[in-house]
Parts: structure tokens; C-alpha cells; sequence
């Protein structure tokens, strides 16, 4: 069907299809590409488990390693300070948006859209 | 008053509907399977009757399914990019089965498969295997250099690869003890507050009751929060594997 034959109807739906569109894109880019809210909401809910998580991993390796070794408590001591530290960088990688857990933000820039935006 | 106890934990109980064993294992049919089971069944029926017309202008039950498909695929979009869609089904799957067992758990006498560590833990243990085993396929033995952060100096590698392995390590426990806690504080809190509305009778009962409305409504946010973050790390997760760093 080419323009002309539209009839006054069609024409009036295109246009409010045109301006529901623009509409839409305006509040997307308000809210940022995930929805700021829902993603700050998820924000908070995973920074508390990041630090018990690694903890919990380092000293399960110590532990391990003293049974292991017959070390009894000196890796367990060592492993608790590695894990702590883990836990708080993810937790400072988490809320500066620089990356999800391990590695850092890749240098191309693509759109890790969970962290808030900077 | 019932002779057993009723307890705000007591809804966490397994309990065996159809005792089997294999072997020397037990592999009875418990709440929890009939829960996960049911689950299963809802999905199924929840996306294929949703989808039974194909209707051009999706009616509302169609639009239920087709929201949650792109709910879905834009995480994946805007997470991963457009590689991420051979993962969909995965990600799909898992989404669903978590929101709807979640969901299923809000609903009085339910029980919640969610709020069981071991539940949550294998969902966890089996993303993070088959996200490290992706990484090993995608990137053979650099795989490895994963665990070295770029810009930092040869001296510094012995203190941050143990860190890095570490905070590998812990994903699989954050993933599943986030989901589990959330569910499990949740719910024990509904019950506790429920069982005050009772002992605080008529009159009392009354402020109890009100939080006990909010907390259902502030539980049905978390049930749907906690399946979206379990499915946005593993997404997260996938993004890692495909592209390190």
C-alpha cells in the first residue's frame, strides 16, 4: 500500500504510532538502558553476600591446605586475609559498576549497564 | 491447636510423599520434588497455552508470555550482545523455573523449593561449571589469564592471582546463598509476624496483620528480584566467559 492510499484513518493510527514511539524512547532514556530502579534494587541485594561468599571460599581453602599440609593454622590465617580481601574488592567492583566479580572493565567500553551510571 | 508443632520454620520441612530408594540412595518423591515438579508443569502450560493462538495482537495471557520472553532477551541483549542468544534457552529455563518456584512459594501452604541451599546450590554449581568449561572452549588455556587483572605490576601478580581465584571461587557460593537467605529470611519473617496476629487476638492483632500485608507484598517484590538477579549474574557470568577481559 503506498502513501497516498491511506486512508485518514490509517494516517491518524501512523501518527499516534510515531508520537507512542517517541514517547517510549523518552522514558527509556530516562531510566537508562536497564531501569535504574530495578538495577539499583538488585545492587543492594548482592553486595552483602559478596564479602561471606569470599570468606567463606578463603577459609575453606586454608582449612584445606592446613589438613592437607598438617599446617594447622597458618594458610587458614593466610587465606582468611586473601578472602577478605577478594570479598571487599568485589564489593568495590560491584558498586563502581567496573565490573561483575573477576576481571575488570574490558577496554572497549561495551555496555556493562549493571553499575550506576558514571 | 494441632498436637504437632507449628513452628515459623516448620514450613521449611522435607517432607517424603513417595519413599523410593535406589540402591543404597535414597530418592524418595518429596514436597520439594512435587514443588519443583509442579513448577515445571506451570511453566509448560503457562508459555504453551499463552502462545496457543499466535495472535498478530496478542490478548492478555499472550502478552504475559511474550513479556517474559523479552524481559529475557533484553537482559541478554544488553548483557552479552547479540552472542548471548545461544544462550537463551538456558537463561530462559532458569528464569522461569526460579520465579515461578518463587511465586509458587508465596502461596499459603506452599512450599518454597527456593529457600533449600542445596536447591539453589546445584542451580549455582551448574552455571558456574558449565560457564568455566565455555571459558575453557572459547579460550583454551587462556582461560587463565582471566585470573591476572590487566595493569598490574609483575610484583603485585602473587598477592592478586590467589585473590582472583578466590573471588572465582566464591561466585557459585554468592549465587546460591543470595537466592537462598533472601527466600528463607523472607518467609520465616511472614510466619512470625502470622503467628502474632493469632497469640495478639482481636484488637492487638490488628498492627501484626497490616505488616504481615506489607511484608506479602514487599516477599512477592523479592521472589521476582531474587530470579532476576540469579539470571543477570548468570548472564554476567556467560559475558566473562565469551569475552575475559
Amino acid at each position: 500500500m503506498t502513501e497516498q492510499k491511506k486512508s485518514a484513518h490509517e494516517q491518524d493510527i501512523d501518527a499516534r504510532l510515531r508520537k507512542a514511539r517517541q514517547a517510549a524512547e523518552q522514558s527509556d532514556a530516562k531510566s537508562g538502558p536497564n531501569g535504574s530502579r530495578r538495577s539499583g534494587l538488585a545492587l543492594a541485594m548482592r553486595l552483602g553476600v559478596e564479602i561471606v561468599s569470599s570468606l567463606v571460599i578463603g577459609v575453606g581453602i586454608g582449612l584445606l591446605l592446613d589438613y592437607w599440609l598438617d599446617t594447622n593454622p597458618w594458610f587458614m590465617l593466610l587465606f582468611f586475609v586473601l578472602g577478605a580481601a577478594a570479598g571487599l574488592m568485589n564489593v568495590y567492583r560491584v558498586a563502581t559498576g567496573i565490573g561483575q566479580g573477576v576481571g575488570y572493565r574490558r577496554d572497549d567500553g561495551s555496555n556493562n549497564s549493571d553499575g550506576p551510571a558514571q | 491447636m494441632a498436637a504437632e508443632s507449628h513452628g515459623p520454620l516448620a514450613q521449611f520441612e522435607i517432607k517424603t510423599l513417595v519413599p523410593l530408594k535406589m540402591g543404597e540412595v535414597d530418592v524418595s518423591f518429596t514436597n520439594s520434588a512435587l514443588f519443583m515438579s509442579l513448577t515445571l508443569v506451570l511453566v509448560t502450560l503457562f508459555l504453551v497455552l499463552g502462545m496457543r493462538q499466535r495472535a498478530l495482537v496478542p490478548g492478555r495471557w499472550q502478552s504475559m508470555v511474550e513479556i517474559s520472553y523479552e524481559f529475557v532477551a533484553n537482559l541478554l541483549r544488553d548483557t552479552i550482545g547479540s552472542e548471548g542468544r545461544k544462550y537463551f534457552p538456558l537463561v530462559f529455563t532458569l528464569f522461569m523455573f526460579i520465579l515461578f518456584g518463587n511465586m509458587l512459594g508465596m502461596i499459603p501452604y506452599s512450599f518454597t523449593f527456593t529457600s533449600h541451599i542445596i536447591v539453589t546450590f546445584a542451580m549455582a554449581l551448574a552455571v558456574f561449571i558449565g560457564v568455566t568449561v565455555l571459558g575453557f572452549i572459547k579460550h583454551g588455556f587462556h582461560f587463565f589469564s582471566f585470573f591476572v587483572p590487566p595493569g598490574v605490576s609483575v610484583v603485585l601478580w602473587p598477592l592478586m592471582i590467589p585473590i582472583e581465584i578466590i573471588s572465582y571461587l566464591s561466585r557459585p557460593i554468592s549465587l546460591s546463598v543470595r537466592l537462598f537467605a533472601n527466600l528463607t529470611a523472607g518467609h520465616t519473617m511472614l510466619k512470625v509476624f502470622a503467628g502474632f496476629v493469632v497469640s495478639m487476638g482481636v484488637i492487638g492483632g490488628v498492627l501484626p496483620f497490616a505488616f504481615v500485608v506489607a511484608l506479602t507484598g514487599l516477599e512477592l517484590l523479592i521472589a521476582f528480584l531474587q530470579a532476576y538477579v540469579f539470571t543477570i549474574l548468570t548472564c554476567f557470568y556467560i559475558n566473562d566467559a565469551l569475552h575475559l577481559h
